[in-house]
């Protein structure tokens, strides 16, 4: 797909740098969505000499969820922090392969990880919020470091609060926007969280375990919004909660010891797999 | 569910396999009582025998009683247990196959009420071969059905739905030859309807039975064969 892009000297930029405003629904064209957002191709990625992500590849679409789902220790979280170059933040550690979002070859020659991660948010199992911010700040902080031009006030207080309204916090927050995150309970935490990484409008969101340290009530609010999110945004969700997996998304990647055994859509992986290494898993007859 | 396979299971899903062998236990026993009703509804029906189709009438509450038994324990699991790919293929098909012999029940008592009807009036005996045959081959397919559920043996279940078109122009059959009969001899009208009535009961049982079958393979491949789904 051709797109227009500024490109800075010597450095390769994602297309498309701003998303398209999500006011509602979009309509969802079929010339895009179709295309995969993120396609990774004989994938390997090392913690030392030891492979944590085996020759894996797939393409996940555009504008829908892809769960990642797998025993502990299979290459999930891994195979997660190599769609936005966060493997490499731990020390000696390497990627092999190729992975590219939205057509853009993210680990080529010249491509700063500083614009693949503000392409691609990341939300992680625990709530990060910056306990000394205010909630207001906390969503203001990845625009502050994003923007490349500063905002107007009424500008940086609209994003916040559309940003806000889709993480699905808006309502609840709206009356204290300037108290502190940590007033807030897991749950909101969890969404302000995702409320920041949507404040600077990423095309792909990476969400690493994003229920583990939530209530049952939170957690399905969260479900709920994943579920909205892929509107606007194309999700990759590592989870461990297989009915999360089988709720939210649209397809679905069994990883084994670092392999990719199966993916393929979550309604077939889930009631007629096709390697019965998947069977087992999810039938719990494994280990 | 072998016990191997539950020993193997993670612990928390050790006591979900264990249920899900009860499960299959309770169908088992459900499919001893249908294929029992079955043959002495038949028994009754070529002896003439009012005492055991008697038995196959009162039976007939045992198997609405296991249907009931079979359903409840399926939806526990499905509420419980959140169960996947085999394990809901197995869970979906057992209360689908609970309901079929429900109804082979149903057509068991049929068959023996016919055959006490028929038996009161002995002196219009008309014999037809056909009816015999096709009772022995509903049987047989019933048999082999639940047979591919419990194994999960889609070959077999593939091979109880191509047996049914047999069934099927037995039943014509049996339609044709008691029609001559009527014809010929107006004094055969009754019993004779009584029999068209037993070659439907059985054509009906044959059907339940392809049901099972395409469950079994359903269970086995995951693959729906239902309407000619597969060529």
């Amino acid at each position: 797909m051709q797109q227009s892009t500024e490109v800075a000297p010597g450095a390769r930029v994602i297309p498309n740098v701003v998303a398209p405003r999500p006011v509602a629904a979009p309509a969802r064209e079929a010339s895009t969505a179709d295309k995969p957002a993120v396609i990774a191709s004989d994938l390997w990625a090392y913690f030392g000499d030891t492979a944590a992500v085996k020759d894996v590849s797939f393409a996940a679409p555009a504008q829908a969820v892809t769960a990642i789902i797998g025993p502990s220790g299979c290459g999930k979280s891994t195979l997660l922090r190599c769609l936005n170059r966060m493997h490499e933040t731990a020390p000696n550690t390497r990627v092999e392969g190729k992975v590219e979002i939205l057509g853009t070859s993210i680990y080529g020659e010249g491509t700063s990880a500083t614009v693949v991660r503000r392409h691609v948010g990341m939300v992680f199992q625990r709530p990060t919020p910056f306990p000394t911010m205010s909630i207001r700040n906390n969503v203001a902080a990845g625009l502050r470091v994003a923007a490349e031009r500063p905002q107007s006030r009424a500008g940086l207080q609209d994003t916040i609060e559309e940003a806000l309204k889709r993480a699905g916090l808006w309502e609840e927050v709206k009356d204290r926007l300037d108290d502190s995150a940590m007033a807030l309970s897991g749950g909101q935490q969890q969404r302000l969280c995702i409320a920041r990484a949507l404040a600077i409008r990423p095309r792909v969101i990476l969400l690493d375990e994003p229920t583990a340290s939530l209530d049952p009530l939170s957690t399905q609010k969260i479900e709920e919004l994943v579920y909205h999110l892929r509107e606007t945004v194309t999700v990759v969700i590592v989870t461990h909660n297989m009915q999360q997996a089988a709720r939210v998304s649209d397809r679905t990647a069994f990883l084994l010891v670092g392999e990719l055994v199966e993916f393929a859509a979550t309604n077939a992986l889930f009631t007629a797999p096709k390697d019965p290494r998947t069977e087992a898993y999810i039938t719990g007859r494994f280990g | 569910m072998t016990p191997e396979t539950a020993a193997a299971s993670p612990a928390g899903f050790r006591h979900f396999h264990d249920q899900l062998g009860s499960l299959k236990n309770q169908l088992l026993g459900m499919s001893a009582k249908a294929e029992e009703r079955t043959d002495l509804a038949v028994e009754a029906l070529l002896t003439r025998d009012r005492e055991k189709a008697n038995l196959v009438i009162s039976g007939d509450t045992d198997l609405n009683r296991l249907e009931m038994e079979v359903e409840q324990a399926a939806v526990e699991l499905l509420a419980l247990q959140q169960p996947m790919a085999r394990d809901l293929r197995f869970i979906i098909g057992a209360i689908k196959v609970s309901n079929d012999l429900e109804r082979v029940g149903d057509h068991a008592v049929n068959i023996a009420e016919s055959a006490i009807r028929l038996a009161e009036k002995p002196k219009v005996a008309i014999s037809i071969p056909e009816i015999e045959v096709m009772a022995r081959r509903a049987r047989k397919m019933l048999g082999d059905s639940l047979d591919a559920f419990i194994r999960a043996d889609g070959e077999l279940g593939r091979k109880v739905c191509r047996d049914d078109d047999v069934v099927d122009s037995l039943h014509d059959s049996v339609f044709r030859v008691l029609l001559t009969h009527m014809m010929a001899d107006p004094k055969t009208i009754t019993p004779s309807l009584e029999l068209l009535l037993v070659g439907r009961n059985l054509e009906r049982i044959a059907d339940l039975a392809t049901n099972i079958g395409e469950d079994a393979v359903y269970l086995a491949e995951g693959k729906q064969i239902k309407h000619h789904q597969e060529a």
